[in-house]
């Protein structure tokens, strides 16, 4: 089952995959109006693969994703939000299955689908989640926290919406069929 | 009697994403301890023939198989990939993709651990096969500190734990430089000897491989095998051309001297080469060339002035470098692995800050100049296509550079179909990049700087991995550019093509300029040669055996004659 | 774009030498602790304690620096966060206000806020150097095989030693990416409009996952080909045998973790309060 379950692509997607969220989390934020926040490009890497290659893969990618770039870009690893990033990448794989982008085809009610996916996976996550762990570990202040998990919400449910929806239009067009191609003179 | 070990049968294969079988009707049989070298043209099928020998095809890649192939005597469906692993050990041609340890030790136990071995049986297994590729010393190196070539030996390594019966190459060659592919030519031919192994080659540098020698070779094209035979009986026929597949050099020569190949005279190296019955006659050929005098100074375009850059304090990358480039040009850029050539381009596009020197472009100082502003002069081709690649369709893919640039619509169009016209990509304007083959994607990418008419255009490899065919596509593209008044830089490893294509050459060795001369007068200059991993042609050879005082005329009059001929093709 | 990463630091020092196996218990073990405590005695004397251990692993303060800073201002910024979301927060907690000046409205200076907040600095303090220590002395080629010793399936840690193998090919695939695209004028800095900019990211972004996508299909023949999930386990080439230094440390820091639970919840609150 564990064997089905982590197919030898799966585990290279994951590695992978963890190698390239941090890389984007690193230095693909594209900085935003608002000061001091940017736009965490590496979130809709994170829904892309999750819905390519399914929940297991896409938890594992933003759990070891983030605890490694946590480790190696400040020393120590923020488990609340790290946790946060595995729950928001496992429940969008849970709709690969029904998207299929393998298909080649992501139709807008495939489109509409991968998005309230997505934002009640990040709600769940960020205004749940996170500011619940805060709390508990760390005992901050709830509204501080709250307020930590609002901002968050918005950027990257806005951040996946919009690249996360172009990643994945843009990777479903390199999988259509290639079969009816001729030469044009 | 020899053991047949591979024994292809009637066998088709046809991938499930494609309408045409890959494969047709293959028949043919590989013995124990033979040496088969499997050429053929780019898209010919070699590899899916490597694939299916290793259990790739159909375990991995999936589709139709029809006809039977037995390896070790055993048919190959009946069996898994693990149980094939264990028979053919496969050295893949991406050193990157293969090398999944950190480090040296570790990938190479990368099998063992799998099998679960004892960590002493396993630290023993492993020093002895890292005496045997010579890599002993570097067992704790981690990966990004070693070279092509390194990376290609502890690949080899990491199969030779396993005491493969098989030893299988795919394109081995791919990413070296000319001295090291020469050593892994060598390295193969040693292994073999020691181990008692089969091995099957597949690779399109024909001449490269017959540095060792090849029991025989197997000539793939379109899906079928339209010649197995040896190496000297395939080199006395008209297989390899036919197939276009670049023919040894010398053996080349000989052709156009008008001289009859028989298998008799052992045409497979230069050195076994019979060549008394056909002297007169190549020196006849020699003599009548003209040689074009080089054509008068032009002013410069391009001047790097004492460039030095480090990509850490204090370790500098590039050591006082200057040259300049003429108007018109074109000029190689050529050194081993990592001697700072790809930096070199960087730095005049901008990509890397130079720490001292200056760079300037028709008079003018452009060191300052951001990336945007130097791209509309100086365009350059990456190695790796998928690294510029963002579109989907290959239109806007090409439009790219242009749309951005705010050009008006019907102008994007006109500038787009004229530069897809101009690199044989105009029929496939409305094809999805996916469905392109290596070779083409490259010219995409070509064609995405081309639109952008840049005066000076920097290729850095820019026939990696392409057969002969593309290859002539390619440079004969290139060169038509260059009449119509573009200047070209090319970064590369392939000495024919820099004595081909290139009247000058600049040799890089450890960030420094070490040579700056007619690419003629390189090729001959032993010193350089050695000290910057190149490697003599075979032409020089052949000219030197012929005692012909001036090899350059020898090699000049093959290149005019050997481009004349191969246009025909276009 | 020269961002520094923390990562490996060979040196010979007692730290070095454990196997990666007992510097991942005890990280977690220590993790926890400074997660589930909040006295400040324990909190001070775990600090104080990592600190000591810190000098034993001869890292030099300048080898981790860039880190260091970075923390420091993350933390600045949480305490003013903090303090501007709720500045009664310790009082709440202590129960008691001991206003030290006033500055309007709800924003006054306790003894207490500022006592509360000394303690959540102390607490991501606390992690810190161990955190730090356990990559640093750690090295990457110990690290899958540590994770699958202590029960990870080794499927998973092996997918932890892929990324830690590939982010240096990731990262020179990105900036030459970036690079080409940049010189075909795409810029992706603040210079251009937002939707422009978002734009002319995924003209980046997109290439990067092409080839990685490309590189994962590559990667997974070649693992196949030599064999990999063919059994239940595997055994490690880099994988270190336990030395009795290993039991030592692995029972002082059970202890250490014990000690400062039994402290910690003996009057059957996570908070130490010297207030009353």
């Amino acid at each position: 089952m564990f064997k089905k379950l982590f197919s030898i692509k799966t585990i290279v997607a994951i590695g992978i995959g963890a190698a390239v969220f941090i890389i984007l989390a690193k230095f693909a934020s594209i900085p935003s109006p608002i000061p001091n926040t940017s736009i965490q490009t590496s979130y809709a890497f994170l829904a892309l693969m999750a819905i390519v290659f399914g929940p297991i893969a896409g938890g594992l990618i933003g759990l070891i994703g983030h605890a490694l770039n946590d480790a190696i870009s400040y020393g120590s690893v923020w488990w609340s939000w790290v946790v946060v990033s595995m729950i928001v990448g496992f429940l969008i794989g849970l709709v690969a299955k029904k998207i299929d982008i393998e298909s080649g085809d992501f139709s807008k009610k495939k489109i509409i689908t991968f998005n309230i996916t997505q934002v009640l996976a990040q709600a769940i996550g960020w205004l749940l989640i996170a500011p619940l762990l805060d709390i508990l570990i760390y005992a901050e202040p709830a509204n501080k926290v709250f307020a930590q998990g609002f901002f968050a919400v918005v950027s990257n449910i806005v951040t996946v919406g919009v690249i996360g929806t172009i990643l994945l239009i843009a990777y479903a067009k390199t999988r259509s069929k290639s079969n009816s191609l001729h030469r044009e003179l | 009697m020899k053991k047949p070990v591979i024994e292809f049968h009637n066998y088709s294969f046809k991938y499930n994403s494609q309408v045409e079988p890959t494969l047709r009707d293959l028949n043919f049989t590989i013995y124990e301890g033979e040496k088969v070298l499997i050429v053929g043209p780019s898209g010919s099928g070699k590899s899916t023939i490597g694939h299916c020998i290793n259990g790739l095809v159909p375990f991995s890649f999936k589709g139709e198989v029809t006809g039977s192939l037995k390896i070790l005597g055993k048919e190959a469906k009946s069996l898994d990939i693990f149980s094939l692993s264990k028979m053919v050990g496969t050295v893949l041609q991406d050193p990157d993709g293969q090398f999944i340890g950190l480090t040296v030790g570790e990938d190479i136990a990368f099998a063992l651990e799998n099998d679960c071995t004892e960590q002493q049986t396993m630290h023993e297994i492993v020093d002895e096969v890292a005496k045997m590729v010579e890599m002993d010393g570097y067992l704790s190196s981690s990966i990004h500190h070693l070279s092509g070539g390194q990376k290609q030996r502890v690949s080899l390594a990491g199969v030779l734990v396993d005491k493969v019966e098989i030893l299988l190459f795919d394109e081995p060659l791919a990413n070296l430089d000319p001295a090291t592919g020469k050593y892994a030519i060598e390295l193969i031919e040693r292994i073999q000897k020691e181990t008692n192994t089969t091995v099957v080659i597949i690779e399109h540098r024909l001449e490269d491989v017959l540095h060792c020698p090849v029991d025989r070779i197997i000539v793939i094209d379109d899906g079928r095998v339209v010649a197995d035979m040896s190496p000297d009986q395939l080199l006395a026929s008209e297989y390899l051309e036919k197939s276009y597949i670049r023919e040894p050099l010398y053996v080349k020569a000989a052709k156009y001297a008008g001289c009859e190949i028989m298998e008799e005279m052992k045409p497979a190296h230069p050195s076994t080469f019979a060549l008394d019955g056909c002297r007169d006659q190549l020196l006849t050929w020699v003599e009548a060339v003209d040689i074009v005098p080089s054509s008068e100074k032009r002013e410069p375009i391009l001047e790097l002035k004492d460039i030095s850059f480090s990509y850490e304090p204090g370790r500098k990358t590039i050591h006082d470098v200057s040259f300049s480039i003429e108007k018109g040009e074109m000029v190689s850029i050529v050194g081993k692995n990592g001697a700072g050539k790809s930096t070199l381009s960087k730095i005049i596009c901008g990509f890397e800050k130079l720490s001292s020197g200056q760079i300037l472009f028709d008079g003018q100082d452009i060191t300052h100049d951001t990336i945007k502003e130097r791209s509309l002069r100086i365009g350059l081709v990456m190695q790796n296509p998928n690294h510029m690649i963002s579109k989907n369709m290959i239109f806007d893919e090409v439009a790219l550079g242009l749309v951005i640039r705010g050009v008006a619509e019907e102008e994007v169009k006109e500038r787009v179909e004229r530069t897809l016209k101009i690199c044989g990509l105009y029929p496939f304007r409305n094809w999805p990049i996916s469905a392109l083959s290596f070779g083409q994607k490259k010219r995409v990418t070509i064609a995405s700087i081309l639109v952008l008419e840049p005066e000076v255009i920097i290729l850095d490899e820019p026939t990696a991995g392409q057969d002969l065919r593309h290859y002539t596509e390619i440079m004969e593209f290139l060169v038509e550019l260059n009449r119509q008044g573009k200047t070209i830089v090319m970064i590369t490893h392939d000495m024919h093509l820099m004595l081909e294509y290139t009247p000058r050459a600049i040799v890089i060795e450890g960030g420094r300029k070490i040579a700056d001369d007619s690419s003629a007068a390189i090729l001959t200059d032993s010193g350089i040669i050695q000290q910057a991993n190149l490697k003599e042609t075979s032409l020089f050879e052949l000219a030197k055996r012929l005692e012909i005082g001036e090899p350059r005329r020898f090699v000049e009059r093959f290149i005019a004659c050997d481009r004349e001929v191969r246009n025909i093709w276009q | 774009m020269a961002v520094e990463m923390l990562s490996y630091i060979e040196r010979k020092s007692p730290i070095h030498e454990l196997t990666g196996v007992t510097k991942l218990i005890c990280f977690i073990i220590w993790s926890s602790a400074a997660m589930l405590t909040y006295d400040t005695r324990i909190l001070a004397f775990l600090f104080i304690f990592s600190i000591v251990i810190f000098f034993i692993s001869k890292i030099k303060l300048k080898e981790i620096s860039f880190i260091l800073i970075f923390i420091l201002v993350f933390l600045l910024l949480n305490n003013i966060a903090i303090y501007a979301f709720s500045p009664q927060e310790g009082v709440k907690i202590y129960g008691t206000s001991h206003v030290l000046f006033e500055i309007f409205g709800r924003y006054n200076v306790t003894i207490e806020q500022i006592f509360y907040q000394i303690n959540i600095t102390l607490k991501y303090f606390t992690v810190i150097p161990v955190a730090l220590l356990f990559i640093a002395t750690t090295h990457p080629s110990e690290f899958a095989a540590s994770m699958n010793k202590i029960g990870v399936s080794y499927r998973i840690s092996y997918a932890v030693a892929l990324a830690l193998r590939y982010i240096p090919d990731v990262q020179r695939d990105f900036r030459n990416i970036a690079l080409s695209q940049q010189a075909r004028g795409i810029d992706m800095s603040s210079k251009e409009k937002l939707p422009k900019r978002i734009k002319n990211a995924t003209s980046i972004i997109i290439p990067l996952i092409l080839s990685s996508l490309e590189k994962i299909d590559t990667i997974s023949n070649a693992m196949e080909l030599r064999g990999f999930g063919k059994n239940k386990r595997r055994t490690w080439y880099s994988a270190r045998p336990f030395q009795k230094r290993d039991y030592l440390t692995l029972i002082a820091f059970v202890l250490l973790f014990v000690i400062s639970m039994v402290v910690t919840y003996y009057d059957g609150d996570r908070f130490y309060n010297p207030f009353v």
